[in-house]
């Protein structure tokens, strides 16, 4: 944790060429540590930065400071892991309805002050500072997000074809990037949307549909077992998802489940 | 798989490394929250369905309200036939209590499900955010949990009011109609009972398109025809319930 | 050759493909030779996979369901964000579903003839051969691949296949496959058979009397330091491109697990072979710390282009007609803007190193989709190339519906790796190679969509049938922390560890880096010269050192600690530049992805030398402070006969 809740970084005698930020972020040592928000003042940030660049910048000056740089998630850089992600003014993944990691400094303006939080949710500890651990979301997958086929059982590609417009929408649902963004954004915490976009993906699919009432029952059970909360509709989710998933994949999950259970499926233990 | 252990490092060509055994919390390690019995999906349904009996009686309670307009005697004889529907084969006021009865499970179910689905909300996350913006979020989906409980008290003294009159001016043994006549000449009452009713309007507005989405019957080319549906019925619901008070509060109904 | 800097040791051969059958014959015949694990004594074998991007994830998840008792690593949390997840366009699959003339032959013809024929012509053959089952067994899991109104699977052609052979799941092939390769993954997780190990990074190989016995990984989070056993290691931890510090690979995506092998005696292959990918978004500043592909079929409708003169630098569509250089047509009418990626990189930098080079630093050429525009209508464009104009959009900012994308080579593959037999083994027992941190199947350069397919063939496939063969001889004696073998590796990594925190100098792991990838962007990029990769050498070895006395880190190694992660990776990237330009200076070729200024034709394209460079160098690591090692495997081409590629 830094010294000073005020630590000043940045090259003040840098030629103004971009912006000065505040920003405030949350610090947090480890995940049982007591967090807070700590401020720093940042300069000559060029708006073509993109927000994790912005966040090196402030890094780089922190190390070499002696402070501890501020611990975020990333790989990819380019929108398509899932592993970046972080709340940004109050949005997931900030005010564009994209990626941490391809959000550009453009969207903020000289002089913003601009908070920055992990996501918040029981099911998603922090780690430290705006890293989580996102893994409750494998377990839900664990549970039953697949279909059972073992390696080199499969017939021929072309033996079972799949109407275009239900692969297409498989397709749309399947392009989740397991961001947790859903979650983040939903006032009850849900992991709905992620779960609903995995078993809408399968439950299109004429191979999905042996384990269909098995799966959305287990999937269910697995999130709420995670302690993730109940969805109740709000959309949040869906609007603060990069990848657009939509709100007929809830109801998709909602039918799907509740035909299981009438069909007699239960979850395992 | 073993652990660092500081031992072996002694004999290591001097070099003493400040390896320690730390212990952390393992990434593995979580505090599982309590497990809920009933998963939230079902939860989500009891709600739904009770949900809709609630609406369906709303339905037929506004038709009722508003033969008021057709003066004391048609809504009295409505409130008098309700208690004697099924007679003779329904001894007294049989089918007036199956309703109750069905309604008040229908609350319970409805009450129930909503309270552990948002203590489910809040145990999912203990720790909020210090800025969190709404996006989506309408008006409505923000006051379904406090709105409800507001519709709720709201119940309990309508029905102390209207049905048993015992906040009632004109007590219990008075006719339905000078009951009605009693509260709704009263502006704060109206007022009261005005607020509830938008608030119950709101509730519906989502609350309709909410349940269909809950029991999977909603998609995007019904998205559409859906919501509309609940702002019609919603609005319907609203202003056939605002009419009998403020007719009786503007003396149109006497 | 200077002797000080490498010594030629023994040749290398493979000895596992049946070489007394025919081609076509030699994958089954392997496999029928091979020994088999009676399903009984597999519960009694561990194999630890240090990967799960679709090498790793489909071989953990196949050995599992085998009944092996699988160990599974992964840097990232989750094993769903390993790099493949990025790729873009597609995977090969010799089906012939389109009735174009497609077979596994032609597959093989292609591939060998793509990797400019310093490739081995079993491996090609027998990826060619296992792409079919690799389609069947991603429709199976539910892989969205992109259908025809017929309900059957579309195909398109790639990177210059006169075929149409590649599937594809709109933009995100590889995020697609990797998902399906996950949840078979998560699936083995969950009946037990795949013990999971995420974020944890493998910082050492454990050999035990000659033997791959285990690793020595840290778990990021708590920075513990542990040692895994097992009677067999399989890495598949990807590429390397991050020694450029600039590339389409992930920010974590490093060589460690790879190189710190090869210092345990794993020999390394073609080192220097990377591919640089024409189309990439140019680098806007030095803040800059990753570079994003834009999909090679833009290429299909885009007109590549510079101003005619030095350092004009008047808005493009003010260019005049014929002020433009169109040089890719100019220079190539045949191909035209569809030549392959190595010449079409490498023609761009030349036009940048003559000063026309467009957009911040003259690091740009135009793409121009204006004509496509008139001829198509912007419906048509947005239709193919949507979701790629926005991609380009929300980076650069500006709108190329408008004015003209500006693009620029990166580096994106990299062919070279750890040397690994027919059976995928590398030169040390029991270690297993498989994906792109193998050298096996691309030669010197990488056809389009055939990344993919290697993975999944190594992994759904290939792998698990040979490492019966090996595995046959287990379970091996136990070992564990006790064994000086064990002790060594733990404790090295210990101490470097250690070492790395206390330096305690001015520079930061990613300043250390950024110098090393241009440099090697520089001298060892799409452009080699024997004078280069000197003054490259040399200066690594400067920076190296400079490392060891003045790298800062923060911190403490028993936290979650990112620049920690990074110093390591940064470290590993350093040696490895310098044997990458060893391996570049000694082959005083040009092949592929790699163009050596003094081997080209008098019209500047790639030369060849069969005669002297027909082989795969592989390297062995030597002791600190001596040479490495250069061994051949001699490369015999009986099918696919040597020819110049030309695409004039
Ligand atoms: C932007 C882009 C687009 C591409 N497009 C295509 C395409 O269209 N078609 C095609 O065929 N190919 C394409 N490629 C190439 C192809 O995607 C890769 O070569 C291939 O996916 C590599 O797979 P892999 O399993 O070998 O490695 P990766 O997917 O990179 O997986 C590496 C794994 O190893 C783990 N790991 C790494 N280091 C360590 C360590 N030290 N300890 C523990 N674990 C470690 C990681 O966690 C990860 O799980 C593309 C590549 C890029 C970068
Ligand atoms: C008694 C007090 C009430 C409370 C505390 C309450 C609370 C709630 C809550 C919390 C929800 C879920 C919110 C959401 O979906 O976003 C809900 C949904 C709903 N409520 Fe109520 N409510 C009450 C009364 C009523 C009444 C009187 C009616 C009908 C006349 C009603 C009809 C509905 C409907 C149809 C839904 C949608 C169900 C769904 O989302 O699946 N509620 N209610
Ligand atoms: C504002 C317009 C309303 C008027 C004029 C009105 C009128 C009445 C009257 C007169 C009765 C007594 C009937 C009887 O005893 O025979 C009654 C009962 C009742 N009303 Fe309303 N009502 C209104 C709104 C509502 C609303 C909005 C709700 C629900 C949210 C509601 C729920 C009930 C219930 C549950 C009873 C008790 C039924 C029973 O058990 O007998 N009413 N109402
Ligand atoms: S549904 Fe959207 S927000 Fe949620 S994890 Fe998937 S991609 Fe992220
Ligand atoms: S915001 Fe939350 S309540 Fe449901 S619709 Fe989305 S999960
Ligand atoms: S870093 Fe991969 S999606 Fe942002």
């Amino acid at each position: 944790m830094t010294a000073s809740m005020q630590s000043s970084v940045g090259n003040p005698g840098a030629e103004k060429r971009g912006m000065n930020l505040t920003l405030r972020i949350w610090r947090q040592q480890g995940p049982t540590a007591k967090g807070k928000m700590v401020t720093y003042k940042i300069t000559d940030i060029s708006p073509d930065m993109s927000f994790l660049e912005m966040l090196d910048v402030l890094n780089e000056q922190l190390i070499l400071q002696g402070d501890d740089p501020v611990a975020f998630d990333h790989d990819c850089r380019e929108g398509i892991c899932g592993m970046c992600g972080v709340m940004i003014n109050g949005q997931a993944h900030g005010p564009q309805q994209t990626t941490t990691c391809q959000l550009h400094m453009r969207s903020f303006a000289d002089g913003d002050t601009i908070d920055v939080e992990p996501w918040r949710a029981t099911a998603f500890p922090v780690i430290k500072d705006l890293a989580v651990d996102r893994r409750a979301f494998d377990r839900i997958i664990q549970a039953g997000g697949y279909i059972s086929v073992p390696t080199g059982t499969a017939p021929d590609a072309h033996a079972t074809p799949v109407p275009k417009a239900d692969s297409d929408a498989a397709f749309d649902a399947a392009t989740c990037i397991g961001c947790g963004a859903c979650v983040a954004a939903c006032p009850n915490a849900s992991s709905m949307l992620f779960t609903a976009a995995k078993v809408t993906h399968l439950g299109l699919f004429p191979q999905g549909q042996p384990e269909r009432n098995d799966r959305v029952v287990n999937m269910v059970a697995q999130q709420d077992r995670e302690g993730f909360g109940g969805c109740t509709n709000i959309g949040e989710c869906s609007a603060a998802c990069p990848k657009g998933i939509s709100m007929e994949t809830i109801s998709r999950l909602n039918h799907d489940l509740l035909g299981a259970l009438r069909a007699g499926a239960r979850p395992k233990s | 798989m073993s652990r660092v252990t500081p031992c072996w490092l002694g004999g290591n060509a001097g070099v003493v490394l400040p390896w320690r055994i730390v212990v952390t919390v393992t990434h593995a390690q979580r505090r599982t929250p309590k497990v809920a019995k009933t998963n939230s999906v079902f939860k989500k349904a009891v709600m739904a369905v009770s949900g809709i009996i609630l609406v369906l009686y709303l339905i037929a309670h506004m038709i009722g309200n508003l033969k008021a307009f057709s003066g004391a005697e048609s809504f009295n004889s409505y409130s008098g036939w309700i208690r004697t529907v099924g007679n003779p084969a329904l001894p007294g006021a049989t089918a007036l209590w199956i309703i109750r009865i069905v309604l008040l499970v229908a609350v319970v179910a409805h009450i129930w499900a909503a309270v552990s689905l948002w203590r489910q909300a809040k145990r999912a996350r203990p720790q909020g955010y210090v800025t969190k913006k709404a996006v989506a979020q309408s008006y409505a989906s923000r006051t379904m949990r406090w709105g409800g409980v507001i519709i709720l008290a709201f119940i309990v003294f309508h029905i102390l009011d209207l049905t048993l009159g015992t906040v009632n001016a004109e007590g219990f043994d008075s006719e339905p109609f000078d009951r009605m006549l009693a509260s709704f000449q009263n502006p704060v009452v109206t007022i009261f009972y005005a607020i509830a009713v938008i608030l119950l309007g709101m509730h519906l507005r989502h609350g309709i398109w909410s349940a269909t989405q809950t029991l999977g019957q909603s998609n995007r080319r019904r998205e559409k025809t859906v919501s509309a549906f609940a702002v019609v019925l919603a609005t319907v619901l609203t202003i056939g319930f605002l009419l009998t008070p403020f007719a009786i509060l503007f003396g149109l109904i006497d | 050759m200077p002797l000080e800097l490498f010594n030629v040791g023994e040749p290398i051969a493979d000895t596992k493909a049946p070489m007394d059958v025919p081609i076509g014959e030699r994958w089954s015949e392997r496999r029928f030779r091979g020994r088999l694990v009676n399903p009984a004594n597999r519960r009694k074998l561990t194999v630890i996979v240090v990967g799960t991007g679709l090498a790793g994830g489909s071989a953990a998840a196949t050995l599992g369901e085998a009944g092996y008792k699988v160990k599974s690593f992964w840097y990232q949390d989750s094993p769903r964000r390993a790099h493949s997840v990025a790729a873009q366009g597609g995977i090969n699959a010799a089906k012939n579903y389109r009735n174009d003339g497609d077979s596994v032959h032609r597959l093989f013809y292609d591939t060998v003839k793509g990797g400019d024929f310093r490739s081995r012509e079993n491996n090609v053959h027998r990826l060619a051969e296992v792409s079919v089952n690799i389609i069947d067994q991603a429709v199976a899991q539910g892989v969205p691949f992109a259908r025809e109104y017929g309900g059957l699977l579309d195909n398109r052609s790639f990177g210059g296949a006169q075929v149409s052979r590649t599937f594809y799941a709109r933009g995100q092939t590889g995020q697609q496959l990797l998902y399906g390769a996950y949840q078979a993954l998560e699936r083995q997780i969950a009946a037990g058979n795949v013990e999971e190990n995420s974020r944890t990074e493998m910082l050492d190989l454990i050999v035990v009397d000659g033997r791959a016995r285990g690793i020595v990984a840290r778990d990021l989070v708590t920075g513990e330091i542990s040692t895994h056993y097992a009677d067999a290691v399989v890495v598949a931890s990807g590429g390397y491109g991050n020694v450029f510090y600039l590339s389409t690979n992930a920010k974590g995506s490093n060589t460690t697990a790879i190189w710190r092998a090869h210092k345990r005696g794993a020999y390394f292959a073609n080192p220097c072979y990377t591919q640089i990918h024409p189309t990439c978004i140019p680098v806007k500043g030095d803040y800059q710390s990753k570079l994003t592909l834009m999909s090679e079929s833009l290429r299909n409708d885009g007109r590549v282009w510079v101003p005619k003169e030095r350092g004009d630098d008047r808005d493009p569509r003010q260019i005049p007609e014929d002020e433009r250089d169109y040089y890719l047509e100019r220079i190539y009418p045949a191909f035209g803007n569809l030549v392959p990626r190595d010449i079409a990189s490498r023609q761009a930098k030349n036009v940048c190193d003559e000063g026309r080079g467009v957009g911040p630093g003259g690091l740009g050429v135009y793409l121009d989709f204006s004509d496509a525009m008139e001829r198509l209508g912007r419906p048509a464009i947005e239709a193919k190339y949507g979701n790629l104009f926005d991609m380009y959009a929300q980076i650069t900012g500006e709108d190329p519906y408008e004015t003209p994308m500006r693009i620029y080579p990166a580096v994106h593959y990299t062919m070279g790796g750890l040397w690994v037999d027919y059976d995928l083994q590398s030169t040390i027992p029991g270690m297993f190679v498989i994906g792109e941190a193998n050298f096996s199947d691309h030669g010197a350069n990488r056809l389009g969509a055939s990344a993919l397919m290697q993975g999944l063939a190594d992994g759904y496939f290939v792998l698990p049938a040979t490492i019966s063969e090996y595995l046959a001889d287990g379970p091996f004696d136990k070992v564990d922390d006790s064994h000086p073998a064990a002790r060594e590796a733990l404790e090295g990594v210990q101490q470097q560890t250690q070492r790395l925190l206390s330096i305690n100098g001015n520079r930061t792991p990613a300043s250390f880096h950024r110098e090393l990838g241009q440099l090697m962007w520089d001298l060892c990029g799409m452009e080699r010269t024997d004078e280069g990769l000197r003054k490259a050498i040399d200066r690594i070895r400067e920076i190296r050192q400079e490392f060891w006395t003045d790298l800062k880190v923060g911190g403490d190694w028993h936290s979650f600690n990112q620049t920690l992660e990074h110093a390591g990776r940064v470290a590993d990237f350093i040696e490895l530049g310098e044997l990458m330009c060893i391996d570049a200076l000694h082959r005083r070729e040009s092949c592929g992805g790699h163009f050596r200024a003094e081997s080209q034709t008098p019209e500047g394209e790639a030369l060849r030398d069969d005669e002297n460079f027909a082989y795969v160098a592989a390297w062995e690591w030597t002791p600190e402070g001596q040479p490495p090692v250069l061994h051949r495997e001699n490369l015999e081409y009986e099918y696919v006969h040597l020819a110049q590629r030309s695409y004039k």
